[in-house]
């Protein structure tokens, strides 16, 4: 007898994809049967998810002051989070760099006003692009990973081993996973942000701005304010990919299908929280209205 | 040594254990058997303090593990080990890494002496040099015999086997076997183990107990057991598909 939640449906693994759609299906119709009910349901898994999060995260926190840190598998999770992410984190902002250059230099140099591409591309860089599309590239390569490995150890009982062999699985799988989410998060930002610029650069610069005023609008309007914000935002967006990856890992059941299940949920989880975030933390740090208009 | 006192365990959707009592003396094995859904491996984790009763006592050496805090059952977990079903070795790790693994959390042996318990473990399980394979590169049986060899590292003075010969070949199902009584005979460990193998159950055991939707129906010696009256117990003992328990159950 397992203590694991049984599956309302037992598929092979290929069939995640279907049973996940099936299972959207199933909250639609159920939507227009009993929206109450539903409405109900919604909030509570909504209140228990948050509640979860929250429980983890402070867990991991005190964990981490209390030193209770694998240094070693932080190590090899900065590489795996951080390191590898870096060619992709770097071929996606250089090229979201280079449209935006693109599209700004085409309108400005038609006005003359070709020197505030700088200044435009610049800003939102360093506050927008480099944090936000850094930490979605991290959401879907590493909160993936996180969600998975773990939920394929809390199914093969992996977690119950580490728990019988009196091992906190928090202190084992959460800690390092958040302390190189936290830092290298960061780390890649700022790689992000200089190879973002730098394509920005180069592209403006062949459709007409002048590279000198490219420059000196961005060196009077790109303040280290800025970019240390969008540095600081990637900090909670590396804690949101961590933990929701973890929650959604240590609360996966029911085989292939489970796993499957918060893969997903880990990427699309995070990717939404993200984006709400990034709001509220944008009207924070920088008043709701920037500085260059 | 491990006394269960009315012990209980509710989930949402029902009761899965109901006031169960046993009681495991120091030294011996005891197994626990029972149909597939019975409640054996939710007893056996509910000793290993990774379900929390929601009824009833768990005395282990007269301490009462049932109402402990999580910090307070890592110490007493240190000194029980556990060998899973489907072995639960930590995939990433070699299989050194994964017999090792509570030393170097759990003690302040050198990386030498703890060199030593390994490859002594895994020569008493019979998987010498294989310490640095992955997991995945071993059969079914050479992970249940690491497990082993993982949950005596730590020399636990209670053993939980769960399912330890499910799904293996008579002969391997035979090593294990040996091996829980080589475990028992040397390192005089209490065990408790749950099963459906009855083969293994009466070589390896001192006593049984049958579990049967919940509650412990019938206990005693293997003999006693062998010659018990009960219906559903004599059912169970001969794989008879007519009597009082059926399949859909």
């Amino acid at each position: 007898m397992s203590d694991e939640q049984p599956s309302r449906r037992r598929g092979r693994p290929g069939d995640v994809a279907g049973e996940i759609l099936q299972d959207v299906g199933d909250e639609l119709a159920a939507v227009v049967a009993a929206p109450g009910e539903l409405t109900y349901k919604t909030l509570n898994k909504f209140f228990d998810f948050i509640g979860d999060c929250s429980i983890l995260a402070a867990r991991t926190v005190k964990l981490i002051f209390k030193g209770k840190v694998d240094i070693r598998e932080a190590f090899n999770q900065m590489a795996f989070i951080g390191v590898a992410s870096l060619p992709i984190v770097i071929i996606t902002v250089a090229f979201s760099g280079a449209v935006l250059a693109l599209y700004m230099a085409q309108i400005v140099v038609r006005w003359g006003m070709g020197s505030f591409t700088g200044a435009v591309v610049g800003l939102s860089i360093a506050r927008e692009i480099g944090p936000v599309l850094t930490s979605v590239v991290v959401a879907a390569r590493a909160g993936s990973a996180i969600g998975a490995e773990i939920g394929s150890m809390k199914v093969t009982e992996q977690i119950d081993a580490l728990r019988a062999l009196g091992v906190s699985p928090i202190q084992y799988l959460v800690t390092p996973r958040f302390l190189a989410g936290i830092i290298m998060l960061p780390v890649l930002t700022i790689f992000a942000d200089i190879i973002g610029t730098m394509a920005a650069y180069m592209v403006a610069v062949v459709n007409g701005v002048a590279g000198g005023g490219f420059i000196s609008s961005l060196k009077a309007q790109v303040l280290p304010h800025d970019v240390y914000m969008g540095l600081l935002k990637t900090v909670f967006f590396g804690i949101v990919i961590v933990i929701v990856g973890a929650q959604q890992g240590l609360q996966t059941s029911g085989g292939a299908t489970g796993v499957g299940k918060s893969t997903t949920n880990s990427v699309v989880i995070s990717i939404v929280i993200i984006y709400i975030l990034n709001f509220f933390l944008a009207y924070v740090m920088f008043g709701g209205k920037t500085q260059f208009l | 040594m491990i006394i269960v006192k009315q012990l209980s365990y509710r989930v949402p959707s029902g009761s899965i254990l109901r006031r169960i009592d046993l009681h495991v003396r120091k030294g011996e094995t005891m197994a626990v058997m029972g149909m597939s859904g019975a409640g054996k491996s939710t007893l056996l984790k509910c000793i290993a303090g990774l379900l929390r009763p929601t009824g009833g006592q768990l005395l282990i050496d007269g301490i009462d593990i049932a109402r402990m805090r999580e910090s307070q059952l890592d110490n007493i977990r240190r000194r029980i080990g556990m060998v899973f079903q489907y072995a639960a070795l930590f995939d990433s790790l070699t299989v050194f890494e994964n017999v090792a693994f509570g030393l170097r959390r759990h003690t302040r042996m050198t990386e030498s002496e703890i060199t030593d318990v390994v490859m002594a473990r895994l020569a008493m399980v019979g998987l010498a040099h294989t310490e640095s394979k992955m997991p995945s590169e071993m059969s079914g049986g050479m992970q249940k015999r690491v497990g082993l060899a993982r949950a005596l590292a730590m020399n636990p003075e209670i053993l939980l086997y769960d399912e330890p010969t499910a799904g293996l070949d008579p002969i391997t199902a035979a090593t294990i076997a040996e091996l829980i009584i080589k475990a028992r005979d040397e390192l005089g460990v209490t065990s408790v183990l749950v099963s459906h193998d009855i083969q293994s159950i009466m070589s390896v055991s001192s006593r049984v107990a049958m579990i049967h939707k919940g509650r412990i129906i019938a206990s005693g010696t293997t003999e006693e057991m062998q010659n018990c009256e009960d219906a559903t117990v004599k059912q169970f003992m001969r794989g008879e598909t007519q009597g009082p328990i059926h399949v859909t159950e």
